[in-house]
């Protein structure tokens, strides 16, 4: 009995216990806090590697793909029809996406994924990652309504603004062509040189991302050979100059024939980070982003056919959206484009059947907990020397594995900040004891056991690791229930943008509170505490009451 | 009176009580061979300049410290050798202890003070059922030393002589078989000093409690019944109180 009355006195009474408690607090709310933000990330993570990929996901090894998309998705009906709610054929190859940006041609390494937007909408939320059927917020204030209507299927249309900025920009680069051919003639007249270097000054202000002549040659010739032949050697400057040249004459002509502002036949949705880099803005300090082309704009595709020897196949597509799942491996490296092009494109196309190649399908479950089985079922008509079939889980492993490694470090680090309380109990009940000398003699002499003795210390530090991660539990918790206001304040009082939502993408930061986590996290803290507080306890345990009861 | 009366059987009994201290090399020899009989319902009192091995032979008495060679005997039975939990309920059940430095809990008031002993005694259940009984007891108590009007005060808010006082009451609360006092008037005035005494003279009369005092004023140690002398780690000179 007197244990606790003597713990509950030694707590009231001593202030640096407070010091203990409040560093487990700390700690408890740490782990917390940084626990649900991350494992809020990592669920919005999943949801959106599962909502790009798919519940399961059959792959043919080859890039060439499989003959005859029908029959694939036939006989993935008949093996596991009963547990499939949609199935969509894709085709995934490596390609390289060029455009032209500021007087420059960027080029860069993607992974082109031909789809059926439709269809891909059906197996996963594919609207979510569209930019334009997104509104934008800046500081909580709408910058931008959404371009499309949510229940509008994806489509290979441009939105109406996004055709807007198409006109307007084709109304320039003509208006430009005709000052030139006006200019050439003037000078043609006169006679005079030098007139050259003017123009191209002219050109570097204004952004031209792809030109027609290049259209008429690569257009329905797959195998374009002219262009094929000059992009094989040093990437950037030679195939770029069937583009660059916007004097050619042909060029207007050639479209005047048909619609002027018609889009390319390939339709693109550009992951945002090849399109796209960060800068600092320099008068505010604002990060901002600095788009490099646009929906509207047209930009040069080129893969590799699938015949063989694999050719070289370029081609040009008009961007219709701009792509952001919120994860860098993908916003910078996946082009979506409409699976037919890029069939046609390939040679994926059988000229003699007309059956159409794929290389892989992906699924939807009607209840995604089955993948595991489903896959089982699919294996048997899909054979593992020319398939590959997996659940998006295993698909992603080695992310989703890295995301768990570290969110473990990361809570084996948090972990420490507890233990730093707990040598800080260590400490203090150290001092307690030795400053408490004399009571433990007292209460030796009264006939106090050493076990009781020491369970005085034990339950005090229990006390401390019950308060402290209770408190911190409770403060946890609120700050990740108000983790927006805070950081809304973080912004206002730093001036910078803590959680950049242009970045992520979500409106907010995402929390997960689990509670297997708090309570293992508050257990975690109360151990802590009681081992901490066992090493000052034996010692009090120990210690002779003779010793203690000659001092004064 | 003791004379007329048959001698009562001894109570406690110290047989060739030996304690050395050792330090390193140096070693103090404390007590070398210590006797001592203690008999029932009497009051008998230490003297012996400070330093002589007073206190250590209380402590050995009173199961605090355990003899390098000799016995304690209570009742005739040896005690000294007994497992700890056993010597921890003896110092509970048996031995009262009041110090020269009053010893309380600082971070109890008297009351509680009072009750610490019962609260070790019992488990929180039990304590917890009897708490009106015991409580009533300890006020008791209180009261009965004079200090009825402290009972919710913190030691460090009351006199020496009242912190003593409170020390006793501690000590009185188990109803012990015997009382070990270990200079219990060192610290205060000779008044006050007086009064203590008075009040273990009274236990001593009306409880026939069995009283050991350990001082080094001769004067207090007059007023107990029989006055032994520790000198050189041997109980010297006895010397029956003639009354
Ligand atoms: N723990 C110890 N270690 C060494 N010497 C001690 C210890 N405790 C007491 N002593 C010595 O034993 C002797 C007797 O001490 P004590 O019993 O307190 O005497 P008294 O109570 O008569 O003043 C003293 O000389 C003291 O220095
Ligand atoms: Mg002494």
């Amino acid at each position: 009995m007197y244990k606790f009355l003597i713990c509950q006195r030694y707590l009231r009474t001593r202030f640096i216990a407070l010091a203990s408690v409040i560093s487990v607090m700390l700690g408890v709310a740490t782990m917390i806090v940084v626990n649900s933000v991350m494992s809020g990330f990592s669920g919005q993570m999943q949801e959106r590697i599962h909502g790009l990929l798919a519940d399961v996901v059959v792959e043919s090894h080859s890039l060439d793909g499989v003959a005859d998309a029908d029959l694939q998705i036939r006989l993935a009906r008949e093996v596991a029809g009963g547990y499939i709610e949609a199935i969509t054929p894709t085709v995934e190859v490596y390609g390289m996406l060029n455009f032209n940006f500021a007087g420059q041609w960027i080029t860069k390494p993607i992974t082109l994924i031909g789809i059926d937007p439709a269809g891909k909408a059906k197996v996963g939320p594919l609207r979510d990652f569209l930019d334009s059927y997104h509104s934008i917020y800046k500081n909580g204030k709408l910058v931008r309504k959404s371009l499309r209507k949510p229940n509008e299927v994806p489509n290979w249309n441009l939105s109406p603004e996004a055709m807007e900025y198409r006109r307007d920009k084709i109304d320039r680069q003509k208006w430009y062509q005709e000052q030139l051919a006006a200019l050439d003639r003037e000078e043609a007249e006169k006679r005079e040189e030098g007139s050259a270097s003017e123009s191209e000054n002219k050109t570097e202000i204004q952004t031209v991302a792809a030109e027609q002549p290049s259209e008429t040659v690569i257009d329905g010739v797959p195998v374009s050979e002219p262009v094929g032949d000059i992009s094989e050697p040093a990437g950037d400057e030679l195939p770029a100059s069937p583009f660059m040249n916007p004097f050619d004459n042909n060029a207007p002509q050639k479209k005047e024939e048909t619609d002027p502002y018609a889009l390319m036949d390939g339709r693109i949705y550009v992951g945002i980070g090849l399109i796209s880099y960060p800068y600092k803005d320099p008068e505010t300090g604002e990060m901002k982003t600095m788009m490099m082309a646009r929906p509207g704009d047209d930009v040069r595709i080129s893969t590799v056919t699938a015949g063989r020897p694999p050719e070289h196949a370029p081609y040009l597509a008009t961007i219709v959206d701009v792509f952001k799942s919120g994860m860098t491996e993908y916003d910078s490296n996946l082009v979506f484009c409409n699976l037919e092009e890029l069939q046609k494109v390939r040679g994926m196309i059988s000229p003699v059947t007309g059956k159409k190649a794929i290389t892989s399908l992906h699924i939807k479950l009607k209840d995604p907990d089955q993948s595991q089985l489903v896959v089982e079922h699919l294996k048997s008509v899909f054979p593992s020397d020319q398939f590959s079939v997996r659940t998006w889980e295993q698909k992603q492993g080695p992310l989703l594995a890295a995301v768990e490694i570290e969110s473990a470090i990361l809570n084996v680090l948090l972990f420490l900040i507890i233990a730093v309380a707990g040598f800080g109990i260590l400490a203090i009940f150290y001092m307690i004891v030795v400053e408490k000398t004399r009571d433990i003699g007292i209460l030796k002499s009264l006939g106090a056991s050493s076990s009781g003795i020491m369970s005085i210390f034990l339950s005090y530090g229990l006390a401390l690791g019950v308060v402290g991660s209770g408190a911190g539990v409770v403060l946890g918790l609120l700050f990740v229930h108000y983790i927006n206001e805070i950081e809304e304040v973080l912004t206002y009082l730093t001036g910078r943008k803590v959680f950049d939502e242009t970045i992520y993408y979500f409106p907010e930061i995402p929390t997960l509170v689990q509670p297997s986590m708090i309570i293992s996290v508050a257990l975690g803290a109360m151990l802590i505490a009681v081992l901490a507080s066992i090493f000052p306890a034996r010692r009090a345990a120990s210690m002779h009451p003779v010793v203690s009861l000659r001092r004064e | 009176m003791a004379d007329v009366v048959p001698v009562p059987p001894s109570h406690l009994t110290s047989v060739a009580l030996g304690k050395t201290y050792r330090n390193g090399a140096n070693c103090v020899e404390v007590l070398q061979g210590v006797n001592l009989e203690l008999r029932k319902g009497e009051f008998l009192s230490i003297i012996g300049q400070s330093g002589s091995g007073k206190s250590t032979l209380l402590h050995l008495l009173g199961l605090l410290d355990s003899p390098d060679i000799g016995e304690v005997r209570l009742d005739g039975k040896r005690i000294d050798h007994l497992p700890a939990k056993t010597r921890d309920d003896l110092r509970n059940r048996v031995f009262g202890f009041v110090f020269q430095f009053y010893h309380l809990l600082p971070e109890l008031n008297l009351i509680e003070n009072v009750l610490s002993p019962l609260m070790i005694r019992y488990s929180t259940w039990e304590y917890w059922k009897r708490r009106h009984e015991l409580k009533e007891k300890a006020s008791d108590l209180l009261v009965r030393v004079g200090l009825g009007h402290r009972m919710k005060h913190k030691p460090n808010q009351v006199s020496g002589g009242e912190l003593q006082r409170a020390a006793i009451a501690r000590s009185l609360i188990t109803e012990p078989e015997v009382l070990l006092a270990d200079e219990p008037t060192g610290n205060l005035d000779v008044d006050t000093g007086k009064g203590i005494i008075e009040l273990l003279n009274q236990l001593n009369d009306e409880q026939q409690l069995s009283i050991v005092m350990v001082t080094h004023d001769e004067s207090i140690a007059r007023r107990a019944q029989r006055i032994v002398r520790l000198s050189h780690g041997q109980i010297e000179c006895l010397r029956e109180k003639v009354a």
